[in-house]
């Protein structure tokens, strides 16, 4: 921001402007002069806003200086930062980075985290690790894309930061250069990044809040910061901060919606305390289905986690949900009762997107049998009932691949048997049938892009969506 | 009557809208090689080529075939005459009790044709969506590759018929 005002400042005074002044020399000096000194005081403003020095660089420590008790904690702590999903893509090694990270400014690239010392975090002492972390500078002192949620990050207590400094020192170490990103002007140039903190970053730890339980402290701590739930679960504003007005109302992932986890929120049957803490546990919930897309990532690593870590996350975010009055809160047994009395009307309105249902569908999510392994009973689908239809989109087009070693659900995708224009059918035949939302707008550009889309993920996102964190530690059912 | 192009040949078939590509291919045209594993979409023994692409005949219904073209297992060679891809699963041996083969061969005959040399990492990734409980990947693995030569070299087409 301010280095783009210095820089239309400086092209306004070496212009053809500077020309015309010269012609009345006394006044033009005055002004000249004042026009310099502005652009000085402004340069030296900017350069104490954007300037942060480098952070000496170390030896790498050697992996036996950090205590196991330590770098287990750290390890615990990266699972409910995600940090992996993010720094690491389709096919790479471990937190070696390199995944392309769309946004609306162009494409940037995560980068190594692995104790490499030339292309990695190897030489970066534990001060500057917590520097990244609270403030979103890396160690030579450049400012970090917000990208990298350091706007949450920023909670963080110094504790913890120690313990996932002690887990990252101790990977293995990965030769992997970091990728230019693909940034237009002037998001381009980090100082901008300096005028985004100033409006958009809040310094501080978690405060907790003494009115209010040990645990849904902890779970405020975790969710606000290292766990960064809001960065997909809150809409940005154009400049790509998360909107402080509408929080938790629903946001982006990569090219999937993160539904709204507050009062908003579209699922069907409302959310609990005990819902969220077996859903984030175990990835799925008999009045919710299975974790998809991006979250599939999420919950996956939350299986590996203290179990008392869960229930904060959920007594917390139960909160932000907030209770529904008991006598507008629908069961699920009211929910499928819903669905039934509809049903006749949606098969009429499409009978395509009806008889597509019958056949490819049905076989599977009108068994009754029991989650994970028979399909969940659509009347329940938060992606049915979402305002937005990607997600939708996206599964019937991809399926849901099973989890290797473990019992995971799956569903085929069917990119390959039907067109733009059959799966669209389906989306409006099961939106009518099973929510009672009004139809999407839309739909076939929607299939169209998800399409689009899904190739490029599939080339590019990471394997983990694929793969369990850590296969001794699941406790799936 | 629906109208079903079955490896190169019309057929007029008196079935639902609804019904599942693999019932007609079995029962009504007595095309066999597809199997019914689950008939969930989750075991790929099913596989069939539609329009140059693998698709899971259990889950999908004849109204989505309209104007597409069909290949089974059956239009791709015979035992006199067998395809390059099949050919290659015999010499590797690529099959215990042979269950899932048909499948397997479908699904690698349409990677062959979108990439005519697919390193090991691909075949396994487009093979994923198929169980074989005997455990002959590996063999199968070798037969793809061996497939992909054979398909590159003057002398091992007879009479292939790309799959469309």
């Amino acid at each position: 921001m301010i280095g783009g005002l210095w820089q239309a400042l400086a092209a306004g005074y070496a212009g053809s402007n500077y020309k015309k002044l010269s012609g009345r020399m006394t006044k033009g000096r005055i002004i000249g002069s004042a026009v310099v000194a502005l652009l000085l005081g402004g340069a030296v403003a900017a350069f104490a806003i954007a300037w942060r020095p480098a952070i000496a660089a170390i030896d790498p420590p050697s992996p036996q200086s950090f205590g196991s008790d330590l770098v287990r904690r750290g390890r615990d702590l990266a699972a409910v930062g995600n940090c992996a999903d993010c720094h690491t893509k389709r096919g790479g090694r471990d937190f070696a980075g390199g995944l392309p990270v769309p946004t609306a400014f162009g494409t940037i690239y995560s980068t190594n985290i692995t104790p490499d010392p030339e292309t990695g975090i190897g030489r970066w002492s534990e001060a500057a690790f917590r520097r990244a972390m609270r403030s979103g500078v890396d160690r030579d002192g450049q400012h970090l894309y917000p990208t990298f949620p350091y706007d949450h990050f920023t909670n963080v207590t110094d504790e913890d930061d120690r313990a996932l400094y002690a887990y990252l020192m101790t990977r293995e170490p990965v030769h992997a250069p970091a990728r230019e990103n693909q940034l237009s002007f002037p998001f381009d140039r980090r100082f901008v990044i300096a005028g985004w903190k100033l409006l958009f970053l809040r310094y501080g730890t978690y405060q907790p809040d003494p009115a209010r339980s040990a645990e849904w402290n902890r779970g405020a701590y975790l969710v606000e910061g290292l766990a960064h739930c809001g960065a997909c679960h809150t809409p940005r504003n154009a400049l790509g901060a998360e909107r402080a007005s509408a929080r938790f109302a629903g946001g982006d992932a990569e090219n999937w919606h993160a539904y709204a986890i507050n009062a908003q929120s579209p699922a069907p049957v409302p959310w609990d305390a005990d819902a969220l803490f077996a859903y984030l546990r175990g990835g799925w919930h008999p009045d919710h289905g299975v974790a998809r897309g991006p979250m599939a990532q999420v919950v996956s690593n939350l299986s590996s986690v203290p179990e008392s870590d869960i229930r904060a996350i959920a007594t917390y975010m139960a909160g932000v949900f907030g209770v529904p009055p008991p006598d507008r809160k629908p069961r699920r047994d009211e929910v499928l009762a819903r669905v039934n009395s509809t049903s006749v009307q949606a098969s009429k309105a499409d009978a395509t997107g009806a008889a597509i249902y019958a056949a490819a569908c049905a076989t599977c999510h009108e068994t009754g049998r029991p989650l994970p392994y028979g399909g969940v009973n659509l009347a329940l689908s938060t992606a049915i009932s979402s305002p937005d239809a990607r997600n939708l989109a996206n599964i019937v087009l991809s399926g849901v691949r099973p989890v290797e070693g473990e019992r995971s659900p799956i569903m085929p995708g069917f990119a390959t048997s039907m067109n733009d224009e059959q799966i669209s059918a389906l989306l409006n035949y099961l939106r009518a049938r099973f929510s009672n939302q009004p139809a999407w707008a839309g739909v076939e550009k929607t299939v169209a892009d998800a399409r689009r889309m899904q190739t490029v993920f599939l080339q590019t996102s990471p394997e983990p969506h694929n793969a369990p964190a850590d296969a001794s530690q699941r406790d799936k059912p | 009557m629906i109208t079903l192009k079955v490896n190169g040949h019309d057929h007029r078939v008196d079935a639902d809208p609804d019904t599942p590509l693999l019932y007609v291919l079995r029962d009504d045209l007595a095309l066999n090689a597809a199997k019914f594993g689950c008939g969930l979409g989750q075991c790929g023994a099913c596989t069939v080529i539609v329009d140059g692409k693998a698709v899971l005949s259990c889950v999908t219904p004849l109204l989505l075939l309209e104007g597409k073209q069909v290949t089974t297992l059956e239009g791709l060679g015979t035992i006199e005459a067998p395809a390059p891809i099949q050919r290659a699963f015999m010499e590797e041996q690529a099959a215990q009790c042979g269950y899932c083969i048909a499948g397997m061969m479908m699904r690698a005959q349409a990677l062959l044709q979108q990439n005519p040399k697919p390193t090991d990492e691909q075949i396994r990734s487009e093979l994923e969506p198929h169980l074989c409980r005997c455990g002959t990947h590996m063999r199968i693995l070798r037969a793809v590759h061996r497939a992909a030569h054979l398909m590159q070299t003057a002398d091992a087409s007879t009479v292939q018929r790309s799959a469309r």
